[in-house]
């Protein structure tokens, strides 16, 4: 689903110029369920931003779902997001003006549903994450477990291959955090791919596959949290 | 770019950002509402200035007689010119181009009319049957001056609604005498005269020249000569001038050039010079009018400029969810055009009914109706569109461009 041969990354600030990521080389069967991580400035999110199409790199090759990644248009790109991938961010980004229903369902409306029929599916979301009676609630009604699940069901709305999801976890008490995590984890049993960075042990230890990254390299692989995979 | 679902997704926006929404709709509704009441002032200009030259023909030329203030052959200046009937017939005769002519004998002050017991003190003006066509009156009953009264030297009279008003008090004056100094006239129509701003020319009785002539002076006096000249351009109507001119100092024997022995007034000639006159005012109004706009515009583009800032993330969380460019510029442009046409829209209508209600209390010489045509209401709703386009295309070209990553990353 994902294949990243040799990808290099860096920021240019004024004059100074920060090598962030230096030739990640990472597949990512489709179905798995994957967690980065690394220390902080270790170019996490970086990598989930180029996964995502949200930035671009320097040098070497993305695939996803065999598509090469490079250089598309922003219009291109656009249409790649809203086909395969879905977001999760560590603070929600939920839009503050709509109702929780009607942020579920923006995916929607830039695959041209009809009003009517992409509320009526955001409701389906929402009732599956437990939140029907919230529809009508604004952003700042709701608590932050809250605001997450329905950003993980705005993710969902689109049916994308795979799901990103930077620190998901990250503005959630342990109890609230694990709800998310069993949430994802039923979504990644129907198949869906699911990549998520954490800085949490307990959260990554839930996933199939831990990938840790140093100084822009990957350090580590662990399966199941068990075998350490070497590279 | 008309689908229901994008306005639906645009009116939600401007539902949640009402203060935002107003504000840049007050900047191009007021914007607006300037020009049109520029406009509008503009065009009660020009009609005033029309109205003023309709009540009397537009092509005419009015000839009074003055002092000599030159000398001339030995004669001194300070000489009387007294026009009479003779040098009316020579310049009807001899000057080309005229079209209709009269001259004029008036009776000026306290003649009193009466009829029965009524009476009132009114002018008295008399002239040729053309005068009528010359003074653009209005017929309302009977006839006018006809060319037999002059002839047989009949005592006849067309009287105006007022004088009609004033003596017959509802009684028809048709065929009845009314005394006129004393002598009886009989009534054979009346008229009204639309005269911008005073009822002067409806003051008054018209008679027969010839025979007010022979009744109350027992002379061949007249006061002015009044010529129309077709549709002669402005040059060949001053030429005509400049021959009656010269004609009436061959008869009076004074120079020429002469400046207060005769005096002339070319309506044709003023006429196009308050035509051009306000055809710059008008130019001038649309500049300032335009310059308004384009101030509204540059507000408009402040605003929807900072609405781009402070949308950027959520710019950001659009595009991670697979928002185009076009989606972004075109959401951005169709809140920019939707305000200002709305907002402009009920500047122009603001703009109509003002003028409508207060400008028509203001009724004086020169201003008159003031109101925007079709036309015009057309033009400013298109320059409306047009500028709410440009108002939003930099701001939202702004937002399509910026990166989704660095969208995001605002704060
Ligand atoms: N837009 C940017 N411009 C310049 N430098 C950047 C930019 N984004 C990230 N960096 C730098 O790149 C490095 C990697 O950043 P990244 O956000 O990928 O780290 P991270 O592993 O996600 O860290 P954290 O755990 O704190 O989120 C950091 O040193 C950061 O300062
Ligand atoms: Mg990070």
């Amino acid at each position: 689903m994902i294949r990243l041969n040799g990808i290099n990354k860096s920021y240019i600030t004024g004059n100074n110029q920060l090598h962030v990521l230096k030739g990640i080389d990472l597949h990512i069967k489709a179905g798995e369920f994957v967690s980065i991580m690394g220390s902080s400035g270790s170019g996490k999110s970086t990598l989930l931003n180029i996964v995502g199409i949200l930035d671009n790199y320097d040098t070497g090759d993305y695939y996803l779902d065999n598509t090469l990644i490079r250089n598309q248009s922003e219009t291109k790109a656009a249409g790649l997001r809203n086909q395969y991938i879905g977001f999760v961010f560590q603070s929600f980004n939920l839009i503050s003006f709509k109702n929780a229903m009607e942020n579920v369902a923006l995916p929607l409306y830039y695959q041209n549903v009809n009003r009517k029929k992409r509320n009526r599916i955001a409701m389906e979301y929402l009732e599956r994450m437990g939140l029907s009676e919230w529809a009508e609630h604004m952003p700042n009604e709701l608590s932050g477990g809250q605001k997450q699940r329905i950003a993980i069901a705005r993710a969902l709305i689109s049916k994308p291959k795979v799901i990103l999801a930077d620190e998901p976890t990250g503005a959630l008490d342990t109890t609230t955090s694990y709800e998310v995590m069993q949430i994802l984890k039923e979504i990644n049993q129907e198949g869906i791919t699911i990549i998520i960075v954490t800085h949490e042990n307990d959260i990554s230890h839930m996933t199939n596959r831990i990938i840790h990254l140093k100084d822009g390299l990957i350090e580590s692989e662990v399966l199941n949290g068990k075998h350490p995979v070497v590279k | 770019m008309f689908d229901t679902d994008k306005w639906q997704e645009i009116f939600s926006t401007i539902k949640k950002n009402k203060l935002r929404t107003f504000l840049t709709g007050f900047s191009v509704a007021w914007g607006i509402f300037m020009l049109m009441i520029l406009l509008g002032s503009g065009n009660g200009l020009q009609k005033g200035v029309e109205k003023e030259f309709e009540s009397s023909a537009t092509n005419t030329i009015w000839v009074w007689s003055g002092q000599t203030s030159l000398p001339y052959k030995g004669m001194k200046p300070g000489r009387n010119i007294q026009l009479v009937n003779q040098d009316y017939d020579a310049v009807k005769r001899t000057v080309k181009g005229i079209d209709k002519s009269s001259s004029r004998y008036q009776i000026w002050g306290s003649n009193t009319l009466s009829y029965k017991k009524q009476f009132g003190s009114f002018n008295i003006m008399n002239v040729y049957p053309d005068y009528g066509i010359i003074e653009r009156v209005t017929i309302i009953k009977g006839r006018y001056i006809n060319q037999p009264d002059i002839d047989e030297f009949r005592k006849v009279t067309t009287i105006s609604k007022q004088v009609e008003e004033a003596l017959f008090k509802g009684e028809d004056p048709m065929g009845k005498f009314i005394n006129v100094n004393g002598v009886p006239f009989k009534v054979v129509g009346i008229f009204t005269d639309d005269n911008n701003g005073g009822d002067d020319n409806n003051r008054l009785i018209y008679l027969p020249i010839s025979t007010a002539q022979r009744v109350f002076s027992g002379d061949n006096r007249i006061n002015t000569i009044a010529l129309t000249v077709g549709n002669a351009t402005v040059e060949e109507s001053k030429q005509i001038e400049q021959t009656v001119k010269s004609r009436l100092a061959v008869l009076h024997k004074f120079d020429p050039a002469d400046p207060r022995a005769i005096f002339t007034w070319n309506s044709l000639e003023q006429f196009q010079k308050f035509q051009r006159l306000f055809s710059s005012i008008r130019l001038f109004i649309w500049i300032i009018g335009f310059g308004t706009i384009i101030a509204g515009i540059v507000g408009v583009s402040n605003i929807m400029m900072i609405v781009v800032k402070d949308r950027t993330k959520e710019i950001g969380i659009r595009k991670s969810m697979g928002a185009t460019p076009w989606s972004i510029i075109s959401l951005i442009l169709q809140e920019a055009i939707l305000i200002t046409s709305f907002a402009g829209y009920f500047g122009l209508v603001l703009g109509v009914v003002v003028l409508e209600t207060v400008g028509s209390k203001i009724e004086s010489k020169f201003f008159s109706h003031p109101s925007v045509d079709l036309g015009i209401a057309i033009y400013a709703l298109l320059l409306l569109v047009f500028s709410g386009a440009l108002a939003g295309f930099i701001p939202a070209r702004k937002a399509a461009a910026i990166k989704p990553i660095e969208a995001l990353r605002d704060e």
